[in-house]
Parts: C-alpha cells; sequence; structure tokens
C-alpha cells in the first residue's frame, strides 16, 4: 500500500514536471503571438487613422482626437481610482497644470505680449518659445511634480476625506489660475495658443499612456497596488508600503493627464480657468465608472462610447423634425441631466460597468472564434 | 477706527458663518451616521430657495409661509434622494454610494438648469430684514443680526432634538453602532429618514437666508457654500452638530477678515476654505470637538 502511494506520487511528479515545461513553452509561444497580435492591431488602428485623417471631415477628426485625449485621461485616471482604489476627484486640476504649462512654453513672445494685456507676463515667461514636444513633456513633468508634492498632505487621509481634499485641490488650482493674472492671464485665459495637435500626436500619447500603464498593471508594483485596493492593511503587512505606492499611482497618472491636458491646449487653442472645472472630473468619473472601475480595456470602451455618445446626444439639445409633421424643441443642458442619471444608474443597477475588473486578452479574443481552444483552460 | 472695523467685520463674519454652519449640521449629521458625504446637500439648499422663491412669486404666499412650505418640500426632497439614491446602496461599498451622491449633485444641478434657466433670479428680502442699524461705528443690515438669533435659536433646537427626544437617542445610537441599532427594535430607515428629512430642513433655512442676504438665486449657487460648509463641519468636528456650527462661524469670520484685511487676496477666497480643510486634516483629523468615530 505504501510503496503503491509513493510509485504514484513518483509519477505525478514526473507528471506535474512535463505538465510545467509544456506550459512554459507554451506561455513563451503565447507571449510571442499575443505580441505579435497586438502589433497587429496597432497597426491596424494606425491604419485606420491615417484612412480617417484623408477622407473623414473635420468634424469627425475632431471627435477622434477627443477619443484619444479622454482615453489617456480615464486610463491614467482608472489607475488611481480603480486600479489603486483610492477614490480621487482631482484630474480637472493636472489636466488644467498641463495645459498652461505647455501653452505658456510654446506661445511665442508676441502672442503672450498680445494676450497679456491687464498685466504683462511675468519677465521668466515672456521670452520663452519651445517646439510642441518638450512642450508637452513640461506640461505632464509640471503635473507630476505637483503631484508629487500634493501626495504628501492628500494620503494622510483616506476614502470620503481623500475624495474631498482632491476636489479642493482641483478648486484651488483653478482659483489661482484664475487669480494670478501674471502666469496664466487669469480669468481671461490664453488665446491664439497653435494648432499643434493632431491625429498622430493624440492617438501616440494615447498608445504610449496605455502600453505604459498596462506594463505597470501588470509588474510588480501593479500587483502591490491592487492589493493596496483590496486590503490595505494586509497589503502593509507584507510588506508593500503603501504611501509610496499610492504616490508612484498619483504621479504616473498626474504626468499623463497633464500631457493629456497640453494636447487638448493645442487642440482647442483657447483656454481660460472655465474649462478646468469639476465638470471635466465628472465626465471622466463617469466614463470609469461605466467601463468598470479596475479595468483599463473598460476605460478605454467607455471613452469611445462616452465621446461618441455625448456627441449623438447633441440632438436633445436641437430641435428634433418628426416626419415634417410637427417639431420637438431642443432643450438646451439635457445632456448633463442624462450623464448624472446615467452615473447614478449605473452606481444603483450596474456597479460593475461593462467590463468588471477584467482586462481584454488575446486568449480570451481567439477563444471566441475556435470551438476548440474554449475548452482548453491553460492560464 | 480699527477696533470698529474689527467689530464690524466679526459681525458679518458671524452673519456668513452662521449660513455655513445651518449648512453644516446637515452634512454632519448625515456623515455622523452614515459615514457618507452628502454632496448634493449644497445643492438641496439650492432647490429650497427655488421653491421658497415660486411659493412667494407664483402662489403669492406670504414669505413666512413660503419658507414653511420650502423647508417642508426640501425635507421630502432630502428624504426622496436617500430612499431613491442611497437606500439601495446601504450594503454596497462606501465609494458607492459617494459616487451616487455625486451624480445625485449634478442631477440636481443641471435639471434646475433645464427647469428654472440658468439666469439668477431676484430673491425677495422681507420688510423686517430690510432696515440698517447703527450700533456705535457699526453699520449692520437686520437680516445679519436676525440670522445670527435664528441660528443660535436652530441651535437649541437640534440641542433638543438630539439630546432629549427618543429620535434623537435612535441618531446618536445608529451613530454609535448600525448593526446593533435595528436589533434594538430600532427602525433603522425611518432614523435615517428623519436625519435627511431634519438636516435638509435646516439646509432649507439657510439656503432663504442666504437668498435673502445676495437677495438673488441660481442653479449653481449651491456648490460653493455646500463645499464650505462641509469644510466647516469637518472643521468643527464631523458628527458633532455644535462643531458644525462652530466650525462654521470659524470659517466665516476668517474669510470675512482675510478679505478685509488683505484685499489682494479677496481672489483667494474659495481656495481658503480648502487650505483650513487640509491643515485640519493634517494636524487634527477630528476637528475641534469631534471625537474619533468607528470607521
Amino acid at each position: 500500500m505504501k510503496k503503491d502511494c509513493a510509485m504514484t506520487k513518483d509519477a505525478e511528479m514526473k507528471d506535474d514536471i512535463r505538465f510545467i515545461r509544456a506550459r512554459q513553452r507554451w506561455s513563451t509561444d503565447n507571449r510571442r503571438r499575443n505580441a505579435m497580435l497586438t502589433l497587429i492591431a496597432v497597426g491596424l488602428v494606425c491604419g485606420a487613422l491615417f484612412l480617417a485623417s484623408r477622407f473623414a471631415d473635420e468634424y469627425q477628426i475632431r471627435i477622434l482626437n477627443m477619443v484619444a485625449i479622454y482615453i489617456t485621461l480615464a486610463v491614467s485616471y482608472n489607475l488611481i481610482n480603480g486600479i489603486t482604489g483610492q477614490f480621487s476627484l482631482e484630474p480637472n486640476a493636472f489636466v488644467a497644470l498641463g495645459a498652461y504649462s505647455a501653452s505658456l512654453m510654446t506661445m511665442t513672445p508676441l502672442e503672450k505680449e498680445m494676450n497679456f494685456i491687464i498685466d504683462p507676463c511675468v519677465p521668466w515667461l515672456a521670452h520663452i518659445c519651445v517646439p510642441f514636444l518638450p512642450a508637452i513633456i513640461i506640461g505632464g513633468l509640471t503635473a507630476a511634480v505637483f503631484a508629487l508634492f500634493m501626495g504628501f498632505p492628500v494620503f494622510r487621509v483616506r476614502g470620503d476625506y481623500l475624495a474631498i481634499v482632491t476636489l479642493g485641490f482641483g478648486e484651488v488650482i483653478r482659483v489661482v489660475a484664475n487669480n494670478m493674472q501674471t502666469v496664466t492671464n487669469g480669468p481671461l485665459g490664453l488665446k491664439g495658443i497653435a494648432l499643434y495637435t493632431d491625429l498622430r500626436w493624440t492617438w501616440g500619447l494615447a498608445l504610449v499612456t496605455l502600453f505604459v500603464i498596462v506594463r505597470l498593471v501588470n509588474s510588480s508594483y501593479g500587483r502591490a497596488l491592487k492589493a493596496i485596493r483590496e486590503n490595505e492593511l494586509a497589503a502593509e503587512s507584507m510588506g508593500i508600503n503603501s504611501f509610496r505606492h499610492k504616490l508612484l499611482a498619483f504621479t504616473v497618472a498626474a504626468f499623463f493627464e497633464g500631457m493629456a491636458g497640453a494636447m487638448l491646449a493645442h487642440l482647442i487653442t483657447t483656454i481660460s480657468p472655465m474649462l478646468f472645472t469639476f465638470f471635466l472630473t465628472f465626465n471622466l468619473l463617469i466614463i470609469i465608472v461605466l467601463g468598470g472601475l479596475g479595468s483599463l480595456t473598460g476605460s478605454v470602451i467607455a471613452a469611445i462610447a462616452f465621446t461618441w455618445g455625448s456627441e449623438l446626444l447633441r440632438a436633445v439639445e436641437e430641435p428634433t423634425n418628426v416626419f415634417g409633421w410637427f417639431t420637438i424643441p431642443g432643450i438646451p443642458g439635457m445632456r448633463m441631466v442624462i450623464f448624472a442619471v446615467l452615473l447614478i444608474a449605473a452606481m444603483l443597477f450596474w456597479r460593475e460597468g461593462i467590463m468588471g475588473r477584467k482586462e481584454f486578452s488575446w486568449q480570451w479574443f481567439l477563444g471566441l472564434f475556435s470551438r476548440r481552444e474554449k475548452g482548453a483552460k491553460i492560464v | 477706527m480699527t477696533i470698529h472695523l474689527f467689530l464690524q467685520q466679526l459681525i458679518n463674519g458671524l452673519g456668513l458663518g452662521s449660513l455655513y454652519g445651518l449648512i453644516a449640521i446637515g452634512y454632519t449629521m448625515v456623515y455622523g451616521i452614515l459615514r457618507l458625504i452628502n454632496f448634493a446637500h449644497g445643492d438641496v439648499m439650492m432647490m429650497s430657495t427655488y421653491f421658497a422663491f415660486f411659493g412667494i412669486s407664483v402662489f403669492a404666499l406670504p414669505w413666512w409661509a413660503a419658507a414653511l412650505v420650502a423647508m417642508a418640500l426640501t425635507a421630502l426632497l432630502g428624504i426622496t434622494i436617500d430612499q431613491g439614491a442611497y437606500r439601495p446602496l446601504r450594503q454596497a461599498p462606501r465609494i458607492s454610494a459617494l459616487i451616487t451622491a455625486i451624480g445625485v449633485s449634478f442631477f440636481l444641478e443641471n435639471v434646475s438648469l433645464v427647469v428654472f434657466g440658468s439666469r439668477p433670479r431676484p430673491f425677495f428680502r422681507p420688510e423686517i430684514f430690510r432696515p440698517i442699524w447703527h450700533f456705535g461705528g457699526i453699520t449692520v443690515l437686520s437680516l445679519t443680526v436676525y440670522t445670527i438669533l435664528i441660528t443660535l435659536a436652530l441651535l437649541v433646537v437640534v440641542y433638543v432634538v438630539v439630546y432629549k427626544t427618543r429620535m434623537g437617542m435612535a441618531m446618536r445610537a445608529v451613530s454609535k453602532d448600525m448593526q446593533t441599532v435595528p436589533l434594538m427594535g430600532i427602525d433603522l430607515n425611518r432614523v435615517i429618514a428623519f436625519t435627511f428629512g431634519f438636516g435638509s430642513a435646516l439646509a432649507a433655512i439657510g439656503g432663504i437666508l442666504w437668498a435673502m442676504k445676495y437677495p438673488q438665486i441660481e442653479p449653481l449657487m449651491g456648490i460653493v457654500p455646500g463645499l464650505k460648509a462641509f469644510v466647516a463641519a469637518v472643521l468643527g468636528g464631523i458628527g458633532n452638530v455644535f462643531g458644525a456650527v462652530l466650525g462654521g462661524f470659524i470659517l466665516g469670520i476668517t474669510e470675512i477678515m482675510l478679505v478685509a484685511f488683505w484685499p489682494e487676496l479677496s481672489g483667494y477666497r474659495d481656495a481658503f476654505a480648502f487650505l483650513l480643510l487640509i491643515l485640519v486634516l493634517l494636524f487634527r483629523p477630528t476637528g475641534i470637538m469631534g471625537e474619533d468615530l468607528p470607521e
């Protein structure tokens, strides 16, 4: 009996070893395959965008640009709120910081002189003029540096307090932008920013953001962030320094949000403090909630759906003619009511959102097509 | 001269602070019981001013009757929001309720933008609140004095309700331990509904006094007072009704003094409350009069 048992154990072990080797081979193969597929997908997206840039009209290209900017913003916002589980309400601050710092970099001294009509611009800014790429990076870095300093007081509180303190920071940034006449031109804002942003820039940034954040989430840092989300105390007792990890997530997110802000400024070419109210954060909040708090894939899908959807919803604000019989008057402001109802309804009835916490994987995608692989459950 | 100026600003600050305090009571009671920041509270206050406005202008009610009707309607609105939006989420993670509260706040703001329009409307200031009184060198609008007196009177009412009635006892019990309370035969939902109704009615009084002070109303008027009242509640110690009023006074006075003595900083007035909030949370998270709440 005993001998029997030992023999089976031995056989089992051999089996195990064979299985593990097979799995290793399989997973390297898979990784190669997945990388290829991802590259192909990126290629397809680029091809589609190239076609769009040739044949789509200006309005559609503008929506495509906004889609990419919202993808960048939503994915980085989800890194803090969904992956790390630190519910915060500050992206409008980082977007504003990025937008203002990048615009002040790219504007020529002449344009600055024309903008700052009430008070002249401070001398150290008045004569700077740099190309777009360094300006974007400066925009991102400004937001990141600010996030780093902001993180120290902010991450000493948790939960609801974190939400309200970060909301407060967003307001403070807006108030400062409204009042620092010599730096931000106050409530007048900045006009005549060069139109540098096009599809290459916005989608390039969106892809880079996705690449970096997906890699971050799948690294040991990402697992630590998720551990903090699930149970901060347990994570701490496993040796994870939760403060440093939160700060890391916050700074990385702020960097990308700042760059997205820079893109936004050079797309709409006119910025003012009114643009960066809590409303912007609210839109992003709807996106990440609908996409699923904690799913980057969900954020991408929801960002696309939200941006297109909010354009389609413009119909409710314009008069609609029903078969030429009568006209339904448009109700201005109705879109925001619909968004608010959408958020409440999602929270009450559909808290998972589109993706919950699941992510897109090629394994799952291919499984849709081949019946054979559906049964195979090798991870 | 300076002492006069100081006293003048002090009474202005007290007037503003009472308004913050009245709104803050609602925040602090809801937070004390549900651990939920009711983001929509400032907008509930805004709705109350519109109720009163239509009571006066459309239904031709005398101002005090309009105020009473507005209080009742606002209380009803508060209870409806709780039952419709927050009650299904009692067992959900707390963040879900917070997100819903943000949604409700946006909903109220935008529905009123659609229904009432974004144009500010003039608000009626009754005869007894109009005279301007002079005490020595100080000039005060009678409304400011009445506001402070009404706040102090309501504080007594709040004290009686929270510490001398069965409902108040139940409220305090819920804030200590929500799980045990239903086991003691107390209807949890009634207690929570009462809290929302009571807090909203107080916010209605604050809102109507606010509207009489700046005599105009608009759909987004609730945001900033709402946030500042929350800061006042944290400053005073969240969960403590007296703390909320004290925090309101401190916030109102410091804000007015800041603007009065450093006029060049007046643009930063709205940022100041948040800096204060951050400082409080850093150095004394429980506020001035607060005790540690169970998480």
